[in-house]
This record gives C-alpha cells, sequence and structure tokens, in this order.
C-alpha cells in the first residue's frame, strides 16, 4: 500500500510493533476514529473470568487517543505525558472499541478524553483522561 | 515478609496471565513479587524512531506488579492474621500513570510496585517503571484496586 493512501490516523501506528503486537485496527468515518482490537487470546489478564488485561485495556486507550490526535493535528507529533484510566466493569473476552475526544488542542499540550466498549457503546469497560506534549516542525 | 513459597502471588500473576506470558514477563529479584521485567523485544517497540519498550508495555508491567503487590500485601495480612489465604478477585478501579520519560532503546524494563494500604475492599498501589535504577524512572503510577472481601478477611 502506498503511504499517500494512509489516513493521518492509520499511518500513525503503521510502523508500530507494538501496536502489531496487540491487533489494534484504526478505522475512520468522516474525521472521528475508531479503535478496534479484536480478541485474542493473549490479551487475557484473567483466565477465570475471563477478561482481558487491565493494561492491554489501557494501552488500547491510550493508542486511540493518540490515533484520534493525529488525525486532528496531522504532522504534529505527540508523546504521552500522563494518563488516568478508570476501570467501570471487566473486558469480556470479545472484541473491543474505543473513540477518543480531544477537549482541547493546544500548541503544546491536548487533553485527551476517551472511551472503550464491547457490545454496547453506552456500556463502557473503561475511560480515560490524559495529556499528551505536541511537537510541531520537529521530528 | 520471607517469600518461601514458590507459588507467591506475584510468581502466581506473572504466570497466570496469557498476556504477561505474551510479554514475556518474569519475577524480578529482591523481593515478594510486586516486581516484575519485561525483557526487551524488538516486537514489542512503540515507536522504531526511539527504538524502545512502548509506554503500553510499561503500562502493563506496572498494573501486572501492582497486582502483585497488593496479593502480597493480602498474603502478609492473611499470615498477620492467622488464617488461611481465601481464594478472591482483585481488580483494577483506577490506574493513574506518569510517562516520565521514553524508555531506552534496547533495555529491559523493571517494575515495582507497593501496596500502602488496604482500606475495606479497597487497596491503594503505587509503582515505578525503570531500567536499572529506580532513581531514574520510565514512569510512576498511582492506582486503587478492588479486592474481594474473601481476601481481605475481616
Amino acid at each position: 500500500m502506498r503511504e499517500t493512501e494512509l489516513s493521518p490516523a492509520s499511518a500513525r501506528f503503521a510502523a508500530s510493533p507494538y501496536a502489531r503486537f496487540l491487533g489494534l485496527r484504526i478505522e475512520l468515518a468522516d474525521e472521528t476514529v475508531t479503535g478496534v482490537l479484536p480478541f485474542a487470546p493473549h490479551l487475557i489478564g484473567n483466565v477465570v473470568l475471563p477478561a482481558l488485561h487491565g493494561g492491554v485495556v489501557g494501552a488500547f486507550l491510550e493508542l486511540t487517543a493518540l490515533a484520534q490526535l493525529a488525525q486532528l493535528a496531522p504532522g504534529v507529533s505527540a508523546r504521552t505525558v500522563d494518563v488516568t484510566v478508570d476501570y467501570l466493569r471487566s473486558s469480556r473476552a470479545v472484541d473491543s472499541f474505543a473513540r477518543a475526544e480531544v477537549l482541547r488542542l493546544g500548541r503544546r499540550v491536548a487533553n485527551v478524553r476517551a472511551i472503550a466498549w464491547q457490545g454496547d457503546e453506552r456500556r463502557p469497560v473503561a475511560t480515560l483522561r490524559g495529556h499528551f506534549l505536541l511537537g510541531r516542525g520537529t521530528p | 515478609m520471607t517469600d518461601e513459597s514458590p507459588e507467591s502471588p506475584g510468581s502466581l500473576m506473572a504466570r497466570g496471565t496469557p498476556q504477561s506470558l505474551a510479554l514475556g514477563v518474569t519475577i524480578g529479584e529482591g523481593d515478594g513479587g510486586g516486581s516484575m521485567r519485561a525483557p526487551f523485544r524488538a516486537d514489542l517497540v512503540g515507536d522504531p524512531a526511539l527504538g524502545g519498550l512502548a509506554d503500553g508495555v510499561v503500562y502493563t508491567l506496572l498494573d501486572q506488579a501492582c497486582g502483585a503487590a497488593v496479593g502480597v500485601a493480602v498474603k502478609a495480612r492473611a499470615e498477620m492474621q492467622g488464617r488461611e489465604l481465601a481464594m478472591g478477585a482483585m481488580a483494577t478501579l483506577d490506574f493513574r500513570i506518569d510517562y516520565v520519560r521514553p524508555a531506552r532503546a534496547g533495555a529491559d524494563v523493571t517494575a515495582r510496585a507497593e501496596c500502602l494500604k488496604i482500606d475495606g475492599e479497597v487497596a491503594f498501589i503505587r509503582g515505578a517503571a525503570f531500567e536499572t535504577d529506580p532513581d531514574d524512572p520510565i514512569a510512576i503510577v498511582q492506582a486503587a484496586f478492588m479486592i474481594s472481601s474473601a481476601l481481605v478477611g475481616r
């Protein structure tokens, strides 16, 4: 695939080995990014329930937030400063979805919130609030 | 506390989760289980331009270490109360991570966590991830876990 065919959001993780390890997929409708994390057995953190690993859910939210930032501000690099994740219910062994909202895109910092859900978008499994450091014009 | 059992909560958690196995996580040295190590692997790099383990690996390692630290605290508490450690579940309620700097290229990452307090069914934990020097952290964490009353003991 030629690079010009990738959206900024998809291009953000096209070269990331870790995104591939998770199986992360980025979907785009208009300018809204949806992160898709297809279920895979290696994502499990609790074999009894079973449930996805909390770290996987947190990373998924963070990557979706970064993808939405890339889509909104192409050419601007973003590095995570901090994220706070609330776990609302356990994430079952099924596909997960996430969407992020950039609350403020400043010159140096972006404030973003994101939610992850599984079957029903109105029943989120986890939410994220985070700060991202922006770099303009530098690689 | 001494940790004579090979089935310490930490080793159970490290061995027990498919995700930590997939990451190649091992128990760190020198404490009762709240310490974990993720060996460097090229397929777990976040940004090839930086070359270090991904934020998500550091996050997951710290989450795992926090869970293990709660396991250690719960076990110590059961011993102090002179009762058998019951089976029970724990779940992350809230997890805040500060990424102080990116992980260094090609380096293993160690996470260490400590359970500060168990109050009712809530455990409060803090932790940090680093390569070799705990005073030069990659990330620091503050978290709260819910633990089932069977684990807490009354």
